[in-house]
């Protein structure tokens, strides 16, 4: 991996801001991020060059607790706010980030077709299973059973997404998952991501000890995939649908091609104009 | 320029669906403007893509003209298929003309029924004798024989529409074009006219030919727009499909998004990068939209969308025309959410309004919704060249690095410097949530009601200029209206005139802010005021009893679309008030 030369050694807490994170105390989400910005730091990517696009929810407030770029928009729009930043401005290196209902339930549709289009993103999804903001409400990855939401009280009865198998059916070229409980692990993740060329889905496991203390016992139950990265989507499906969703790891990286803009700069308007004329 | 000789024709030609009316219809448009004359064709047609109606709807006159007569002088007929559903489109009057083949079978009793003259001609027995003949080409012959048109350019429109095509489909279009043109019947039936004579004018200098979607795209490249991000509509995509091979070759791109809610955060997203970014939908869309258009209002994220607007409520009437999008436009916000709306008055006007539309959303860092509809995007009109000098607006502020960047700096002006990705030290959150002038969020009272008050500032304190309106004529009656009506109630005045009664005419433009003083002192001396909308819901006048004080006695003329509102029923309006 390349590492950009500066003059000054970039450290984790250049990327960080004096913004106290509003999280509860022993959130997933603090490791994450603590892992963006020794991403970035390893990375050594100037700050003003990178841009953070969120959406609505605990861990969509992340944008405000970094020193880079943020673009804090409303609720499951935050990969279309990135594809148009990076569509414009190609250079940028653009990082999405946000929760498990920000970007499977409201924000679905953006995802599957963020996925498709395979634009150069890092798209980090913190799951916690859980809508925290809005005081716990199940999310489209929590349990069928899960009877904790007065609003679900019965459970939901529905299957939970496999974020993994959704992202590879829609066609990412980069998915991994991670843990928060494993912040290092996460970085390294986090610079493959960021490194491979196209749309990078890294689904982070980040424990609610508000909503759902029981994920405390995640630390217990995640393992790292015995078997590295595969090319094939077949193979990736197999271990994908295999696993009981608590396996990190990278699991899939295939280079399909990069989404990227047509355009031919130069051209003026007035032969354009001249259309019209007759 | 010779003295112009005067003429108004209008024109329809029907036909099912792929009988090519509206092809006939485009190219007749172009014998008129290579004739030297002006004229606009507007398209009708159902939501099938084949097999329902089609009819080209064209008037041809010697001066620009923009909006349809009351009815139709001609009516060609390339079948008979699904002519009831014209029937409430197209008025004839006694004297009008049918033109229809025998061979496409017995005409509707209630066409017949009008009493008109009706000229049979074997259209498509016609187009049978030359090889790659096809009716509507013979129909475009009779037409322009009808019209007086010269036939020198035809080869040369002929050639164009169908080069693609090949040569056997040009050569056959043009022997067709040529039995028409010569068809005995038609040449007798013209002589037998009264002021069958008649000579075209010759209008000599450059016009245009264009759609209002094209004016739109046109007025977005001209200022400045580089991004559009959208979802497929009707009657939108047109403006898309134009706009996006054109941003291409200015060093720009058209994203097509999976929906809506993806165009206007892709909009949102290219242009905190720093690029100008539109997109353009009709109602349902913008309707999916305006939780974006929130955010572009409170991030302060310049947007610009065009809204081209067709029937509604729901899927409604796709490819008809209202002007019923105006309360989602003006009042669709959740929370106070000061931005910009205005209104395309007509097919030149679609590029000034765009262009003014962007450059302000530029400086005011704010979203701008443009109004059209579908009768101005999807008629054709051939026009002046267009020429007009807007006010100097200032770019979008820009920041340098600075040690104390505020994103929402409090300034005088509301308007705040707005660094973009890239500039060193600026660093900063364009955020939604409601912020304190570093852009971090905040609950505490004085944070939102300064900064609600510095949004709303920028808009207030702004000086729009003399754009804010049309205003046309004068006298103690006005009207007043918005959008593509305005080209029926401007010659809505001139017959009142021409009958003896001055009318000033006021064409809203900017619609959002409102300008109270501005018309309050246009209608000074004003006794009466007639309204004119294409609402059934009055929303035009609505939004005037809003925000103006109107002391003239006031009348409104509101129907809903599909049918353009006419000159002749405008008029109507002042006989029995005196």
């Amino acid at each position: 991996m390349e590492q950009a030369t500066t003059a000054k050694k970039a450290i984790p807490k250049d990327y960080k801001s004096d913004y106290k994170p509003i999280w509860c105390p022993g959130c997933g989400d603090f490791a994450v991020l603590n892992a963006i910005t020794k991403a970035l730091a390893f990375l050594a990517l100037p700050r003003e060059e990178v841009a953070l696009i969120t959406g609505i929810g605990c861990s969509s407030r992340i944008a405000g607790f970094t020193s880079l770029y943020g673009f804090h928009g409303v609720h499951g729009r935050s990969l279309a706010v990135a594809a148009g930043l990076k569509a414009a401005r190609p250079e940028l290196t653009v990082l999405v980030a946000g929760g498990d209902g920000d970007g499977l339930s409201i924000g679905g549709n953006h995802f599957i077709h963020a996925c498709r289009r395979n634009m150069n993103l890092t798209y980090i999804m913190m799951d916690n299973e859980v809508y925290g903001m809005t005081k716990g409400q199940a999310s489209p990855t929590t349990a069928a059973d899960w009877e904790q939401s007065k609003l679900t009280p019965h459970g939901t009865g529905i299957r939970p997404f496999k974020p993994a198998g959704l992202a590879l059916t829609a066609g990412a070229s980069f998915i991994a998952r991670g843990f928060s409980g494993d912040p290092n692990g996460l970085a390294r993740m986090l610079v493959e991501a960021i490194s491979h060329p196209g749309f990078s889905f890294v689904q982070v496991l980040s424990p609610c000890p508000t909503f759902c203390p029981e994920q405390m016992q995640w630390k217990k139950q995640v393992r790292i995939f015995e078997e590295t990265d595969t090319d094939d989507p077949i193979l990736a499906a197999q271990r994908i649908q295999a696993d009981d969703g608590m396996s990190t790891g990278i699991i899939f990286r295939q280079e399909y091609a990069v989404f990227q803009a047509q355009s031919t700069a130069g051209a003026d308007l007035e032969p354009i104009e001249q259309e019209f004329a007759i | 320029m010779n003295a112009t000789p005067s003429c108004d024709i209008s024109v329809a030609i029907t036909g099912s669906g792929g009988a090519g009316s509206i092809t006939a219809g485009e190219l007749l448009l172009g014998m008129a403007g290579s004739n030297g004359c002006f004229g606009v064709m507007r398209r009708s047609f159902g939501p099938q893509i084949r097999g329902g109606e089609a009819a080209a709807l064209v008037r041809v006159q010697h001066q620009p003209v923009e909006c349809m007569n009351d009815n139709f002088d001609l009516l060609l007929a390339l079948d008979w298929r699904n002519a009831e559903r014209f029937a409430g489109e197209i008025a004839l009057r006694p004297d009008s003309v049918i033109i229809a083949d025998p061979a496409a079978g017995e005409i509707p009793a209630p066409v017949r029924e009008l009493g008109v003259d009706i000229i049979e001609v074997p259209m498509k027995a016609l187009a049978e004798e030359v090889e790659a003949g096809r009716p509507n080409m013979v129909a475009l012959g009779l037409l322009c024989q009808w019209l007086g048109f010269s036939p020198d350019e035809a080869g040369r429109s002929i050639d164009q529409a169908f080069r693609a095509r090949g040569e056997v489909i040009v050569r056959g279009s043009q022997a067709a074009f040529d039995k028409g043109f010569t068809e005995p019947s038609i040449v007798a039936a013209r002589k037998a006219r009264p002021g069958s004579e008649r000579q075209v004018p010759s209008w000599s200098e450059t016009r245009w030919q264009l759609n209002g979607n094209e004016a739109c795209g046109l007025g977005a490249l001209r200022g400045g727009i580089r991004f559009a991000a959208a979802y497929p509509i009707t009657p939108a995509s047109d403006l898309l499909e134009w706009l996006s091979p054109r941003l291409e070759k200015l060093g720009g791109q058209l994203l097509q998004a999976e929906d809506e809610l993806a165009s206007i955060n892709m909009v949102i997203g290219a242009s905190f990068g720093g690029v100008p970014a539109m997109t353009a939908t009709s109602g349902p869309g913008l309707a999916l939209m305006l939780e974006g258009i929130g955010l572009a209002v409170a991030s302060e994220t310049p947007a610009v969308i065009v809204d081209v607007m067709r029937g509604g409520p729901s899927t409604g009437l796709p490819t008809k025309s209202e002007q019923t999008d105006l309360n989602m436009a003006l009042y669709g916000m959740h929370g106070d959410a000061p931005h910009l709306v205005l209104g395309a008055l007509d097919h030149a006007d679609c590029i000034l309004t765009t262009e003014w539309s962007v450059r302000l959303a530029e400086a005011l860092q704010t979203a701008a919704v443009v109004l059209t509809d579908q009768y101005l995007a999807q008629s054709r009109a051939l026009i002046p060249e267009p020429r007009y000098t807007l006010p100097e607006i200032p770019a979008r502020s820009t920041a340098e690095s600075a040690a104390e960047y505020l994103r929402y700096a409090d300034t005088p002006s509301g308007i705040s410097p707005m660094a973009i990705p890239g500039t060193a030290e600026c660093t900063h959150v364009a955020e939604g949530l409601e912020h304190r002038e570093n852009g971090r969020p905040s609950t505490a009272a004085a944070d939102h009601a300064r900064q609600l008050e510095k949004r709303a500032r920028k808009l207030r304190e702004f000086d729009f200029g003399e754009h804010w309106a049309d205003i046309r004529g004068d006298g103690t009656t006005a009207i007043l209206t918005w959008g593509s009506t305005t080209a029926a109630v401007r010659e809505a005045a001139d017959r009142l005139q021409d009958a003896g009664t001055k009318v000033k005419v006021i064409a809203l433009r900017l619609l959002l802010p409102a300008s109270p003083d501005r018309l309050a002192e246009t209608l000074q001396g004003v006794d009466r005021v007639l309204i004119v909308e294409q609402s059934h819901g009055r929303q035009f006048h609505h939004y005037l009893r809003a925000h103006y004080d109107i002391d003239a006695e006031c009348r409104t003329h509101a129907r809903p679309g599909p049918l353009p509102i006419t000159p002749g029923e405008i008029v109507e309006q002042f006989v029995n008030w005196s």
